[in-house]
């Protein structure tokens, strides 16, 4: 079984492509103090928003700071957010989608009203709203991406607990006497980890864009901390005089994102090619 | 068909409900009130403001009575008065915002509608082929895009380098002196890249599930015995196979209202157009809670509506749905 999933996975050459794409932008998280040419925070007043070049090559922003350092940088910090706020989205997702799938009945019905309730704020609205009470700040940011990104892994989840509720192996450890609590982390969610995989995978990539997009708007992370978004927001306000700006730091959340859905998409294959 | 409306309608009722107090939780997320210490700390609200947010959200009685007297004034449309210095009702300011960014969210819908389909439909007909296989890349690419960077680098592209289109708002300064169908020309002009890009989000999505639901119809029966009729292959596709594979495509476009209303925010900040969006972000930097707080709802209850008018198309065209 598993040596299956690993030769089907590479023989997927987009998904390798994702893979390597994904720990490409690890190293550079972790190595970044020692790969990055400059300080990404150090100001040089006698270059402000000069053209790529041997020096600087993806150019300087409005401070004179080198935009390929700060690139670097910012590479943690989507990590960190996009790592972070799946991880809450998965905590609240997996917890509320196994209830309502092995409870059923009214545990299942309240549990997935909430879900429709949720599902009718537009995301964004009530993450800024959020924002908007809460101060920016990076940990408030992946708080708040994760809290509301939650339901599609609650429904996947759910899904799941319900068609493995009702088999053999979940009869057989009741037969023995083992609790719920038991059964739903030990015997069922074990097997629903594939989906999740797969979902947690997307997640990250979907938190990235998000919080990219709120940097932006300068409601995300707040300089001088370095991230994709915030470098675009220079990009905007210098839009008729330095396209660089808002060139190069676009391509990466491209890229990464790019390579988180490859990479989810591919293990989904995988797990099970029927579903291609 | 009329049970139906009023079964969707009453099944509206526990979901209007969660919304109100989905919005009232968010309101006292504050630590301790809403007004006490980010007020405080938070210079942008003076005094006066503090005053008459304790006053609106009735802080001094216990929570149930502060819930329900919140929703006493919901119901009425009383969403406060803005925190700014005009001290507008609230829901006149969103009202005479609103209508720009439907205008823009219907053109989109409709943009979105007008290429994904036949692209889906193109990329099933056709599955494997070489239009499939550059389809397939183009969508995933579109699914990883920022949409705001695309914005950036189009506005850059026609805006600053090319000069073909004007990048912010949505009338040029000359609005008011240009004969009707320049007026008209120059709007248009201002709205392309806005209705376009935030299209774009929609499109991959769309027309990938297009081209599942066709694949899917294509394998079933009725259309080999449409074949086997002896039916030209034109017929049996744009016929009888896409009727069937566009009914799903309703729920679908209800379900992108809500991505489609909160994008409003990101591009009509890029794009300065005063819509909903904008006064949203303006609000959330200004800490406008009444404002912030009433487009939550508004944005909420449009899809909620935007969802039961799919719902309720659905079962118009599909009378399966109807009876079950």
């Amino acid at each position: 079984m598993k040596t299956d999933f690993w030769y089907r996975f590479f023989r997927n050459k987009m998904a390798v492509a994702g893979g390597g794409v994904v720990i490409l932008l690890f190293v550079v998280s972790l190595f970044s103090p020692w790969i990055s040419p400059y300080d990404p925070n150090a100001i040089n007043l006698s270059e402000v928003l000069a053209q790529p070049s041997p020096d600087h090559p993806l150019g300087t922003d409005q401070l004179g700071r080198d935009v390929l350092s700060r690139i670097i940088w910012g590479a943690g910090i989507s990590l960190k957010v996009g790592f972070v706020a799946t991880g809450f989205s998965l905590f609240i997702g997996v917890i509320l989608g196994a209830l309502a799938g092995y409870y059923g009945r009214w545990v299942d019905a309240v549990i997935m009203r909430f879900v429709d309730i949720m599902l009718c704020f537009p995301s964004f609205f009530l993450i800024l709203a959020v924002i908007a009470i809460l101060e920016p700040s990076i940990w408030n940011i992946m708080i708040v991406i994760g809290l509301t990104g939650w339901m599609g892994i609650t429904r996947l989840v759910r899904a799941d607990f319900i068609s493995l509720r009702e088999r053999d192996f979940v009869q057989a450890a009741r037969a023995v006497g083992a609790g719920d609590l038991r059964i739903i982390f030990r015997h069922i969610l074990p097997n629903a980890m594939a989906s999740v995989l797969v979902a947690a995978t997307l997640g990250v990539a979907g938190a990235i864009l998000t919080e990219s997009a709120l940097s932006f708007l300068g409601i995300g992370v707040q300089p001088p901390t370095p991230s994709w978004g915030n470098i675009l927001t220079a990009g905007k306000n210098n839009i008729d005089i330095a396209w660089w700006l808002s060139l190069y730091p676009g391509l990466a959340i491209l890229i990464t994102v790019l390579g988180y859905n490859l990479l989810g998409e591919g293990i989904r294959d995988s797990l099970d090619p029927r579903l291609k | 068909m009329s049970r139906y409306v009023l079964k969707r309608l009453l099944l509206m009722v526990p979901l209007l409900v969660g919304i109100t107090i989905v919005c009232f939780v968010v309101i006292h997320l504050a630590p301790g009130s809403p007004t006490d210490l980010q007020t405080d700390l938070n210079p942008r609200v003076s005094a006066e403001a503090k005053a008459r947010l304790q006053s609106m959200y009735d802080l001094d009685k216990p929570i149930y009575t502060q819930y329900l007297l919140w929703v006493g004034r919901l119901a009425t449309l009383d969403l406060g008065q803005s925190f700014s210095t005009d001290h507008r009702p609230v829901i006149d300011k969103i009202s005479e915002r609103i209508p720009i960014t439907i205008i823009i969210n219907v053109l989109s819908m409709i943009l979105i509608i007008l290429i994904a389909i036949p692209l889906g439909v193109l990329s099933a007909v056709r599955q494997n082929s070489l239009f499939d296989k550059v389809t397939a890349v183009i969508v995933f690419i579109g699914f990883a895009v920022p949409t705001f960077w695309l914005a950036l680098l189009l506005m850059i592209l026609f805006g600053v380098d090319l000069g073909w289109l004007p990048i912010s708002g949505i009338r040029s300064l000359n609005y008011e002196y240009l004969p009707p169908v320049a007026a008209i020309v120059d709007l248009l002009k201002h709205l392309i890249l806005p209705v376009l890009l935030s299209a774009f989000g929609g499109l991959a999505g769309l027309s990938r599930y297009m081209r599942a639901n066709m694949l899917e119809v294509i394998r079933q029966d009725y259309i080999t015995t449409a074949r086997a009729k002896g039916l030209s292959e034109r017929v049996v596709i744009y016929k009888h196979a896409l009727r069937n594979a566009l009914l799903p495509v309703i729920t679908i476009l209800g379900l992108s209202i809500p991505g489609l209303i909160g994008g409003s925010v990101i591009f009509e900040t890029i794009f300065a157009i005063p819509g909903m969006g904008q006064l949203f972000y303006m609000s959330v930097m200004s800490r406008d809670y009444p404002v912030v707080m009433g487009i939550l709802f508004i944005g909420a209850v449009l899809t909620l509506i935007g969802n039961l008018v799919a719902d309720i198309s659905y079962a118009l065209a599909d009378p399966r749905i109807r009876v079950s």
